[in-house]
């Protein structure tokens, strides 16, 4: 059982390694070195040794001593292997190996006679694993945005996998994708627009909603379960499907190619997901308060604008934050509404920058970071009231 | 009085909720079902301008003249295969103004001149002319004079109205497009991609629910994908996965992973030997089906995060004190607890899925073995121009679209009543 356990903890905690050696070299190596091999049998061989000396020696070296020994070994043999790399890279090793060598500093022969102890190894290294693993899954591809919309196209040309950036040069050639952007693709007229459509739609939405919402919640009518639960189903029906009579009737209404016509369509999406998340929470505030304030005769739009309102800033917060988020993003109506320059949105001029075979990557880049940029930082800034916001409404999507 | 307190309550109520509704009736509601008209009808995108008579005013001088004016109206059909009838014209003129030669066809009074054009058909055009004299002999302001825009009016057949049906478009649809193919595409699609991103979903749930240090940073992360515009996201993996320069491939080729490139985006099977079978699997379908893994799985996590949060922990204390392993304690505290939310989402999920147009329309757009049916619907409206045909794959959609809810709701009321 023990020696089993043993092998299996080595196993396990050597392919953790391996993986967070690997991510690393793919790192460096988009940094421009040249690196053309994982080295995995090596470092199977080095983590494996690096395992067992670990069990073995236990606690007869302080932990901190052990580790950098360890480290230390490893890095120069891998130093060594592969030569003529930075320090940089090799102190990122050694940081890695540090991490990896105090991570299994916890693990000790007499922890891996417990029952289920290879099931609990397994567990905590499959948690870690997944953690890197998704972390990198996820950020790779913005940091590669970003990274790209720093070069340029003959440094790309010349080398595919340099992505470095150097921050010696000056900073009008650092950020020249985007000047160019904003200069010759006007993409300060289409942030403008986007802002536009997208407060604006936050603005009508709510206008319309609030009321709404507030009829549903609390008032008795004939046809309220009927609204209530259309809201739902409405919202289920996909936008694929209103596309073309929208497409026909607003070709007619001269409303293509206009801001107003994505207002329109875009508060009536997000209408039926904003009255339903209102009302919820309008139901949870006591009625006392505006049975008190009938008494003093105030009207429902003193209800509203005195009560519901200041009450409800959370709920309409998440709203807000929500339906900025879809009307920034949404690209299927602005594909279809606009086709000419002069009306296009973010996500629209980008698609329409890409069209064009001829457009250097950098540029495609740097667009994306433009509109990327501004709904990460509301979510990173407002993430408690936009994680509300996406549960609730989280059918669309 | 309580009767009256009740009808104020219901006008309000109705006050306050017309604005909405008229609105999402009118945007979502009327739309679907003006779909069903015109996937009856052969409506090409063409067709949809409605056809308008139109004039182009030219001021000339004659030579010798002053106190004379040609004035050339170049008039058209704007349709190049609609007619308009019954065009009038309308158009003013300063005071001083004498016609010289009256147009049979017009009038002028009061220094208005007016014309019945009749019946112009389609591609028509003519060159209208009409002569003027002051009869003060003073200068004429030729710039006040194209100032001043002539009025066109005459009517015409909107295409969308009249009552020409045909089943052609479904007839189409149903049995000269593929549409084994396509349904196949779009089902594997769908499913493969909701239940991937539920895979996802539950395994970064499972760890995010865990204690360790940078856990909030970790929640915000998941969420990125989810969160990013769609354009930003499909342009950066276009470019990542490009066989040419793309990271990925110049990664692979780097490591001597691969010999050669592979067109992740552009091939559409790709033979793959596994103990001797080889089969053959739908490459470029299986990019697509990952990117809306990658970009979708976070809204399963958020939802099974949830309810892992509120499974309570006296459930794993009970564990632990009987001697449960870790995996034991997975599949059977964890799991059954989210069954329930595990089965919303996959309906929920089956359902957007289903519809989802921009990713697959901005990675490939439809090419290689990935055009699903609302591609299609892309396709058949706005890249062959026919809006019938666009509109009768939507009414598809929407048929399967009940179907499902339809199937859902059965099976959920079902484990409802067992329970």
């Amino acid at each position: 059982m023990r020696t089993k356990n043993t092998i299996l903890f080595s196993l396990i905690s050597t392919f953790f390694l391996i993986f967070l050696i690997s991510i690393w070299k793919i790192l460096a190596t988009l940094q421009g070195l040249s690196i053309n091999s994982f080295n995995i049998e090596i470092i199977f061989i080095f983590g494996f040794l690096i395992s067992l000396a670990h069990l073995g020696i236990g606690d007869r070296i302080k932990s901190i001593y052990k580790s950098i020994i360890f480290s230390s070994i490893f890095v120069f043999c891998d130093g060594y292997l592969i030569q003529k790399l930075p320090i940089w890279y090799n102190v990122g090793v050694f940081l890695i190996v540090y991490f990896f060598t105090n991570r299994i500093s916890k693990y000790t022969f007499i922890g891996l006679k417990e029952e289920h102890s290879t099931q609990v190894i397994l567990f905590d290294f499959l948690t870690l694993f997944g953690i890197l693993f998704f972390s990198f899954v996820i950020l790779f591809p913005f940091y590669m945005m970003l990274v790209t919309s720093f070069k340029t196209q003959i440094a790309l040309l010349v080398n595919p996998l340099d992505f470095s950036i150097n921050f010696g040069q000056d900073i009008k050639d650092l950020f020249k994708s985007y000047f160019v952007i904003f200069k010759s693709y006007k993409f300060g007229k289409y942030i403008v627009t986007s802002t536009i459509v997208s407060v604006g739609t936050v603005i009508i939405t709510l206008l319309f909603a609030i009321p709404a919402a507030y009829a549903v919640a609390r008032l008795n009518f004939f046809g309220k379960t009927f609204l209530s639960t259309s809201i739902l189903i409405i919202y289920m029906f996909p936008a694929i499907v209103l596309v073309i009579p929208l497409y026909t009737i607003f070709s007619q209404l001269g409303l293509r190619n206009s801001i107003e016509g994505l207002l329109i369509v875009y508060t009536a999406t997000t209408l039926p997901v904003a009255i339903y998340m209102l009302q919820g929470y309008f139901k949870s505030i006591p009625k006392e308060l505006e049975e008190a304030a009938i008494l003093d005769k105030l009207s429902w739009f003193g209800i509203i604008t005195k009560i519901i309102i200041p009450l409800s800033i959370p709920a309409i917060s998440s709203v807000a934050l929500y339906v900025f988020m879809i009307a920034w993003n949404e690209f299927l109506f602005s594909l279809m509404f606009l086709d000419n320059p002069n009306s296009f949105t973010l996500s629209r001029a980008i698609q329409y920058l890409s069209g064009d075979a001829e457009t250097p990557r950098q540029y495609l880049m740097a667009g994306s970071v433009v509109v990327t940029l501004p709904v990460l930082f509301i979510f990173v800034y407002f993430e408690k009231y936009l994680v509300s916001g996406l549960t609730a409404g989280s059918v669309k999507g | 009085m309580n009767d009256t307190l009740a009808n104020t309550e219901k006008k309000t109520a109705y006050i306050l909720t017309l604005p909405a509704v008229l609105l999402v009736f009118s945007i979502i509601l009327f739309p679907i079902f003006a779909n069903i008209w015109i996937s009856f009808k052969e409506v090409e995108l063409k067709d949809i301008r409605i056809p308008e008579p139109r004039a182009k005013k030219i001021v000339k001088s004659i030579s010798d003249e002053p106190s004379k004016i040609k004035i050339l109206y170049k008039l058209r059909n704007s349709s190049l295969i609609q007619e308009i009838r019954d065009v009038s014209f309308q158009d003013n003129f300063p005071k001083t103004f004498e016609i010289e030669n009256l147009d049979p066809r017009c009038s002028y009074k009061k220094q208005n001149l007016k014309c019945e054009f009749g019946n112009w058909p389609a591609k028509y055009r003519e060159n209208f002319q009409v002569v003027f004299k002051t009869n003060d002999g003073s200068k004429i302001d030729k710039k006040n004079l194209k100032s001043i825009k002539p009025k066109l009016e005459g009517k015409s057949d909107n295409i969308l109205l009249n009552t020409n049906f045909t089943l052609k478009n479904f007839k189409k649809v149903l049995f000269e497009n593929e549409f084994v193919d396509l349904l196949l595409t779009t089902f594997y699609y769908t499913f493969f991609g909701t239940v991937g991103s539920i895979i996802f979903g539950i395994l970064t749930a499972q760890m995010v629910n865990q204690k360790f240090y940078g856990r909030t940073f970790m929640r915000s992360v998941l969420l990125f994908p989810y969160v990013a515009p769609v354009v930003a996201l499909a342009y950066t993996w276009e470019l990542l996965l490009d066989p040419n320069s793309g990271t990925l491939n110049s990664l692979l080729l780097n490591y001597q992973i691969i010999e050669t490139p592979i067109n992740l985006l552009g091939q559409k099977y790709i033979e793959i030997s596994i103990l001797g079978f080889d089969f053959k699997l739908r490459l470029a379908l299986t990019t697509v089906i990952m990117f809306e893994i990658w970009r979708y799985f976070p809204l399963a996590f958020l939802f099974i995060l949830a309810r892992l949060q509120a499974i309570p922990k006296e459930l794993y204390e009970a564990a632990d004190v009987d001697g449960a392993s870790p995996f034991q304690k997975f599949f059977n505290i964890t799991l059954p607890q989210i069954t329930a939310v595990i089965s919303i989402l996959f309906m929920i999920r089956f359902i957007w899925n289903f519809n989802k147009f921009e990713d697959v329309f901005l990675l490939t757009g439809g090419a290689s073995g990935t055009r699903t049916l609302p591609i299609n619907v892309y396709q058949q409206g706005f890249a062959i121009s026919d809006i019938g045909m666009g509109s009768a794959v939507s009414i598809v959609i929407v048929v399967l679209l009940l179907m499902f809810m339809f199937f859902y709701f059965k099976l959920l009321g079902k484990r409802v009543d067992e329970n």
